[in-house]
This record gives structure tokens, C-alpha cells and sequence, in this order.
């Protein structure tokens, strides 16, 4: 039998084709530590808690809440949204929790594995996959209560939630591309984490989470380059059955996504030798 | 081309060369600022191909330096050193977790770490749970698994307990259960750091037991503090001193002897003093010449001269008992003490004698002596010395055994 070869040395003396070969293969060969890894982490997130589940989705319930109660009260003005506004909210907020979960996943799975880093060697791409396997469950049990929410609401089922699944997927991508690149510097310093953190929460309000694009002016502007916008208004357009008028914008953001999280993917393979060396 | 043909066919499976390691260097930062900052630096370096040699930065210092070496399946290479010498980083390095600055490692076949046992273990989830979980970080597949659980529960010997959550495990327990998943992998390379410390003796058996046995189809690399060990499955060892090769060979012996040897402190240190006398002179005798030396041949007779200096009248003189330790800090021998009726010459408050045995019988090594002075009938102590004297005792044969007795087979 022939033996695999290893060869370990300063220089980086693969090219990205060879890189990404390897790094896709051992996203194959570790299909089964990333279902058990999402698995364990799952398992145990429940077995330790009463509320299990609802910790996924009271905090963006809390903030639609907030919203819809400033609304309805007269406090805050909100532009007609075309749908009834708790409808919006919530759809916006959990919408966003989905994006900001998916943004520091790839940080979460690779910090809470640090003591096994260093200690074994095993594909580090399984830490990312079993992200990804963690955010679909977490995301699915928050759509399934969108979904309840909407027909509470009276909206109707619209043949368009069929495709929702795939909108998501696109979305959970593009979040955990963006966290992959963030990763390995945020491995060796905190800072980064917290200024992801912070930048993420004024984010929301140039992005119609919780109000719908202006009519005019700058914040038209800023919020239709946003590539976070044409994300959140395409999965709500689905759900409430309106015709998504950002879908063009939203396969522009899905196209540079396939590429860049190849891309993210290679970085953080080359990056986790020196975070395993400097940060543990 | 057609010479390496040849040589490939001459390869046996048993003689191939699994790791190769060439003038492996790897540098640490000091300060932990620096070295983040170093860190991002390296992160750009690496994307851009990493091809510029490496030289200290500020506050930097060589953890591993110009190690190269070679092992052939069915060999053990024992790293041994003091605390920080660079042994786990050179593991580490090995196991591919860091990447060396200098160098350059080749490894064929499947690697196997007996790093820390029980990785990725829930504390939260039961044993036979975590038994999936580290078995998927080992590299195992759940087919793979599930024909080997009986196999894993039963060698842990947790059958009892298998169901329960982990965090309710025992430590030896957890590392039971962690070995006995490791213990599952087939590896053409096996990486050890100092895990078989823990656990009990019937554990630490069982572990040289499942190494005995792959050791012939294996490429060990075994890091310890543990000399017994390190003799028992070596064959080829490096002692490493602060990143560098101190000694490097198959002598396994003598490479032991060097680690203890840098061990060697020569301070005697007072344990206990009561003040009522104190150690003047203390020499080993040449048995010939009768002058101060610090070696014997095996056989010879031990002649050790005191001299103490009193600093109170005694009535009758105190009791001597000297212990004999060896480079282990095993205590091996005591010299019979004094009778406490045979009076030793006391001459202005200075009492001296020589203390003899004959025919010396301690196997070839380095021993130490401590010093127990006591008085009276219930034998309160006076004085308490260890490490007055070390001498080496010389002999062709390396064996483990205190004792190298004479003996005659008729």
C-alpha cells in the first residue's frame, strides 16, 4: 500500500489550485468529525437547559417587540412596508440574528476547539463545516417559527417559502465567508471581535431590518450598496410572497460569494498553524 | 532513475524510513504583544509564499534548533530533557499542529498522537457518546466505530459506567476511556508525550502492553521524564538542552546518564540542624592511595572519612546513619550505623572517623549521599544532610538493577 507523505517546512510551496484541492479534501474526508462535532455541540447546548430552543430566538423577538411597540405607540414613524409591520420586524430581526450568528460562526467553532488545536491534528475545515451544520439547525428552528409568525398574521402560504431554503443557504454562506476572512485575525486578537460585534449592531440600521429602504436620499444610497439588503429583502419578499425586487442584486452578492469563500477557506487553512503557535 | 528503483525494491517493510527530519528550527517570542504581533506579520508572510529566511526578531530565541534525525519503522526514538528544552515543540511540529522556521520534516503514513487523550470529550455527554466524538477527531469513521465500541468499552474497563455523563468521570477513568480509543489507531507513525504518567500502575501496564505490540509494524517518537521507560522501549534517543542536540544516538544509556548528570547539584543542602554540631569534611577514599576521589571500580572497598566539629559536650557519641540514593533520588542502601556503645574519639571538640564497606556491590552509575545524625535512645535527630557526596561508580555493564551482585553458577 502506498503511504501518504507529509512534508512540513517554513515555505508555502503549494499553489491555490493544490491548496484548495487539499483543503476541499479534507472537507470531504471530514464530513463525518464535522456532523459529530455540530452533533455534540447541539446535543449538549440542550441537555443543559430547560428553555433550550427559545435562547436561539427571544432576542430578536425582544427587539422586533421593541419595534413594533414604538411603532404602534406613535413614538417612531415607520414608512408604509407594504406588509403588517410586526410581520416586518420580526421577519427582519431574525432574519439579521440568522446573518449575525452565520458572521461569527467560523470564530465560535475555531475558538471553542483551541485546546484540541493544539494537541491533535485533524482537518480544521470540519471546525467550519460543523458551523455550517450548527447555523442550518439553528436557522431552520427560527424559520419554522417565521413561518408559523407569518401565518398568524394572515399572510397565506405563498408558493415562493419553497424557495426560501436556498435564499438562506445563500445567506449563511455569505455570513460565514465574511466571519472565515475575519477568523485568523481575530484568533490573535480580541479586539477584532468586539469591533465585529459593534460594527454589527449599527449595521442593522442601514439595512432595512426593522424600516424599509427610504424613498430618497443618502440612506437610499448607502442601504442599496449594502450587500446585507438585498439578502434580508429577497428572503422577506419570499415569505410574505411580494415580488423580490432586490434578486438581481441578491445573485451579484451569492456569485462573489462562491469564489471569495474558496478564497476564506485557503486563509484559514495556511492561518491555523499560526494561530495554534501564537494564541494558545 | 533506475537507482531508485533499485532501492525501493531492496526496501523490506521493516527498514523503510518513516521520519525524516532535517535541521529543524523553530523560534518562540517572549513577550506575548510581540508575539501576536509577529503573528500577523507571519500570517501575511505565509499568504505570500514565506520564502525569506528567518531570522531572530527582537525578543525572539531559538525553541528548537537544528534537530535532524531519521527513524525506520519498528524504531523508538526517546526526546528526553529538562522542563523547556523543546521536546513538545518539536512534537508539535511533527504532528504538523506548527510549522517549523528552518528545516524541513518528511512523514510517510499515518500519523498517530498520543498527545492528550480524550480530545474533543463533552463533559456533558455520556462515554459512549465522546467515544464518536474523540473517534471522529482521531480520524475514525462512525463505521469504523461502531465495530470497535465493544472492543474500546471493554479495554477501558468502564462498562459500568458507560452511560453516564463524563464530567463524572475520574481522571484516571476519562484517560482510560481516551487510550483505549487511541489505542484503536493503526498509525505507521506514533507521536507520545508524556501521557502514560497519569493513570494507575495496571493502566500504565496495559499502555506498554498495546505499545509493545504495535511497536514492530511502528515508528515511535516517545517524549518522557521518565528514564525506566525511556530505557525500556528506546533504541534510539536525543537529549535536547535549551532547543539544541546535547547528545543524539542509539547509546540509550549513556544519554541517560548525561540527562541525570546535568541534574548533578554538588550544594549539599541542610535539612534539619540543631545547631549542636556541624559536617567539616566529608571525602570518599582511593582505595590505593588513600586520597580524596569521587569514582570506584565495582568491587573495590568504600572508605568514607567524616570530620565534625561539636558545639556542645556529648556523653556518648552520636549515631551515623548514611543513606545511599541514586540518580533516580531512590534511596538504595544505608551503611550499618554505629554501635552506639563503641565510643569514637572525640579531640577538641572535632570527632573524626572512616566509615568502610567492603567490596562494593552497586551497579555502574552516579549515587548520592545523605547524612542522618541522631542521639540518645529514642534517636532525636541532630543534624539532616542530603547530597554530601556523589561519586560514581565504574563498571562495563549497563543494567538497571541497583545492585550488580557477585555470583558464581556452579
Amino acid at each position: 500500500m502506498e503511504l501518504e507523505t507529509k512534508i512540513y517546512q517554513k515555505e508555502n510551496n503549494l499553489s491555490p489550485g493544490n491548496l484548495l484541492k487539499q483543503s476541499l479534501g479534507d472537507i470531504y474526508r471530514s464530513r463525518f468529525l464535522a456532523r459529530q462535532l455540530a452533533e455534540r455541540d447541539i446535543k449538549a447546548q440542550y441537555r443543559q437547559s430547560y428553555l433550550g430552543i427559545i435562547w436561539a430566538f427571544i432576542t430578536p423577538l425582544a427587539t422586533a417587540a421593541v419595534w413594533v411597540f414604538l411603532n404602534m405607540s406613535g413614538t417612531i414613524q415607520v414608512t408604509d412596508t407594504g406588509i403588517p409591520y410586526p410581520v416586518y420586524a420580526f421577519t427582519g430581526t431574525l432574519l439579521w440574528s440568522i446573518m449575525r450568528e452565520a458572521i461569527n460562526s467560523p470564530a465560535t467553532s475555531t475558538s471553542s476547539a483551541r485546546g484540541i488545536l493544539s494537541k491533535i491534528n485533524f482537518p480544521k475545515e470540519a471546525l467550519i463545516i460543523s458551523g455550517i451544520y450548527k447555523l442550518l439547525f439553528n436557522s431552520s428552528i427560527k424559520i419554522l417559527l417565521l413561518v408559523a409568525l407569518v401565518f398568524l398574521f394572515g399572510i397565506g402560504f405563498h408558493w415562493s417559502l419553497l424557495l426560501l431554503p436556498f435564499v438562506i443557504l445563500g445567506a449563511l454562506l455569505f455570513g460565514t465567508t465574511i466571519g472565515l476572512f475575519l477568523t485568523p485575525i481575530s484568533m490573535l486578537y480580541k479586539d477584532v471581535g468586539k469591533v465585529v460585534g459593534m460594527g454589527f449592531s449599527f449595521l442593522m440600521y442601514i439595512t432595512p431590518v426593522v424600516y424599509p429602504v427610504p424613498g430618497e436620499g443618502i440612506m437610499r444610497t448607502v442601504m442599496e450598496i449594502n450587500p446585507f439588503t438585498p439578502i434580508i429583502l429577497t428572503s422577506r419578499d419570499l415569505i410574505t410572497g411580494a415580488s423580490p425586487d432586490y434578486l438581481a442584486y441578491y445573485f451579484v452578492v451569492l456569485a462573489a460569494t462562491v469564489p471569495l469563500f474558496l478564497l476564506a477557506l485557503m486563509a484559514y487553512r495556511i492561518s491555523i498553524p499560526i494561530i495554534v503557535e501564537r494564541s494558545n | 532513475m533506475s537507482q531508485e528503483l533499485k532501492n525501493h525494491k531492496q526496501q523490506t517493510p521493516n527498514n523503510e524510513v518513516l521520519v525524516k527530519v532535517e535541521n529543524l528550527s523553530k523560534k518562540f517570542c517572549k513577550d506575548l504583544k510581540t508575539s501576536l504581533w509577529y503573528g500577523v506579520q507571519d500570517l501575511v508572510s505565509n499568504l505570500k509564499g514565506n520564502k525569506t529566511e528567518r531570522e531572530l526578531r527582537d525578543q525572539e530565541f531559538w525553541a528548537v534548533k537544528e534537530i535532524s534525525f531519521e527513524l525506520r519503522r519498528g524504531e523508538c526514538l526517546g526526546l528526553i530533557g529538562h522542563n523547556g528544552a523543546g521536546k513538545s515543540t518539536l512534537l508539535k511540529i511533527l504532528n504538523g499542529l506548527i510549522n517549523p522556521d528552518a528545516g524541513k520534516v518528511t512523514i510517510r503514513g499515518r500519523v498517530g498522537a498520543l498527545i492528550e487523550l480524550g480530545a474533543g470529550f463533552n463533559g456533558i455527554l455520556t462515554g459512549r457518546e465522546n467515544i464518536y466524538n474523540n473517534g471522529a477527531i482521531l480520524g475514525f469513521s462512525r463505521k469504523e466505530i461502531n465495530e470497535k465500541l465493544d472492543e474500546i468499552i471493554d479495554f477501558a474497563e468502564i462498562q459500568e459506567f458507560i452511560d453516564m455523563p463524563v464530567q463524572n468521570y475520574s481522571s484516571g477513568m476519562k484517560v482510560r476511556l481516551g487510550f483505549a480509543i487511541a489505542a484503536q489507531m493503526e498509525p505507521d507513525v506514533l507521536l507520545i508525550d508524556e501521557v502514560l504518567a497519569v493513570g494507575d500502575l495496571g493502566f500504565v501496564l496495559k499502555c506498554f502492553k498495546t505499545i509493545d505490540k504495535i511497536l514492530p509494524n511502528t515508528a515511535i517518537i516517545f517524549v518522557s521524564h521518565s528514564m525506566p521507560m525511556i530505557s525500556r522501549i528506546c533504541n534510539q534517543i536525543i537529549l535536547m538542552e535549551k532547543g539544541l542536540t546535547k547528545f543524539q544516538g542509539d547509546d540509550v544509556a549513556k544519554a541517560i546518564d548525561l540527562y541525570y548528570q546535568s541534574f548533578v547539584n554538588n550544594e549539599s543542602n541542610v535539612v534539619f540542624d540543631d545547631g549542636s554540631l556541624s559536617l567539616e569534611d566529608i571525602k570518599l577514599l582511593d582505595p590505593q592511595s588513600g586520597e580524596a576521589t569521587n569514582q570506584l571500580n565495582w568491587g573495590e572497598d568504600l572508605s568514607l572519612y567524616f570530620s565534625f566539629k561539636l558545639n556542645r559536650t556529648f556523653q556518648e557519641s552520636p549515631i551515623f546513619k548514611i543513606i545511599i540514593f541514586d540518580k533516580e533520588q531512590r534511596p538504595v542502601a544505608i551503611l550499618k550505623e554505629n554501635d552506639k556503645n563503641e565510643t569514637i574519639a572525640i579531640k577538641n571538640n572535632i570527632i573524626q572517623f572512616v566509615v568502610s564497606h567492603k567490596n562494593i556491590q552497586l551497579s555502574k552509575g552516579v549515587y548520592t549521599l545523605n547524612l542522618l545524625v541522631a542521639e540518645g535512645r529514642i534517636q532525636a535527630p541532630l543534624l539532616r544532610t542530603n547530597g554530601i557526596l556523589t561519586f560514581q561508580i565504574i563498571h562495563e555493564d549497563e543494567i538497571w538493577p541497583p545492585f550488580l551482585l557477585e555470583s558464581s553458577f556452579t
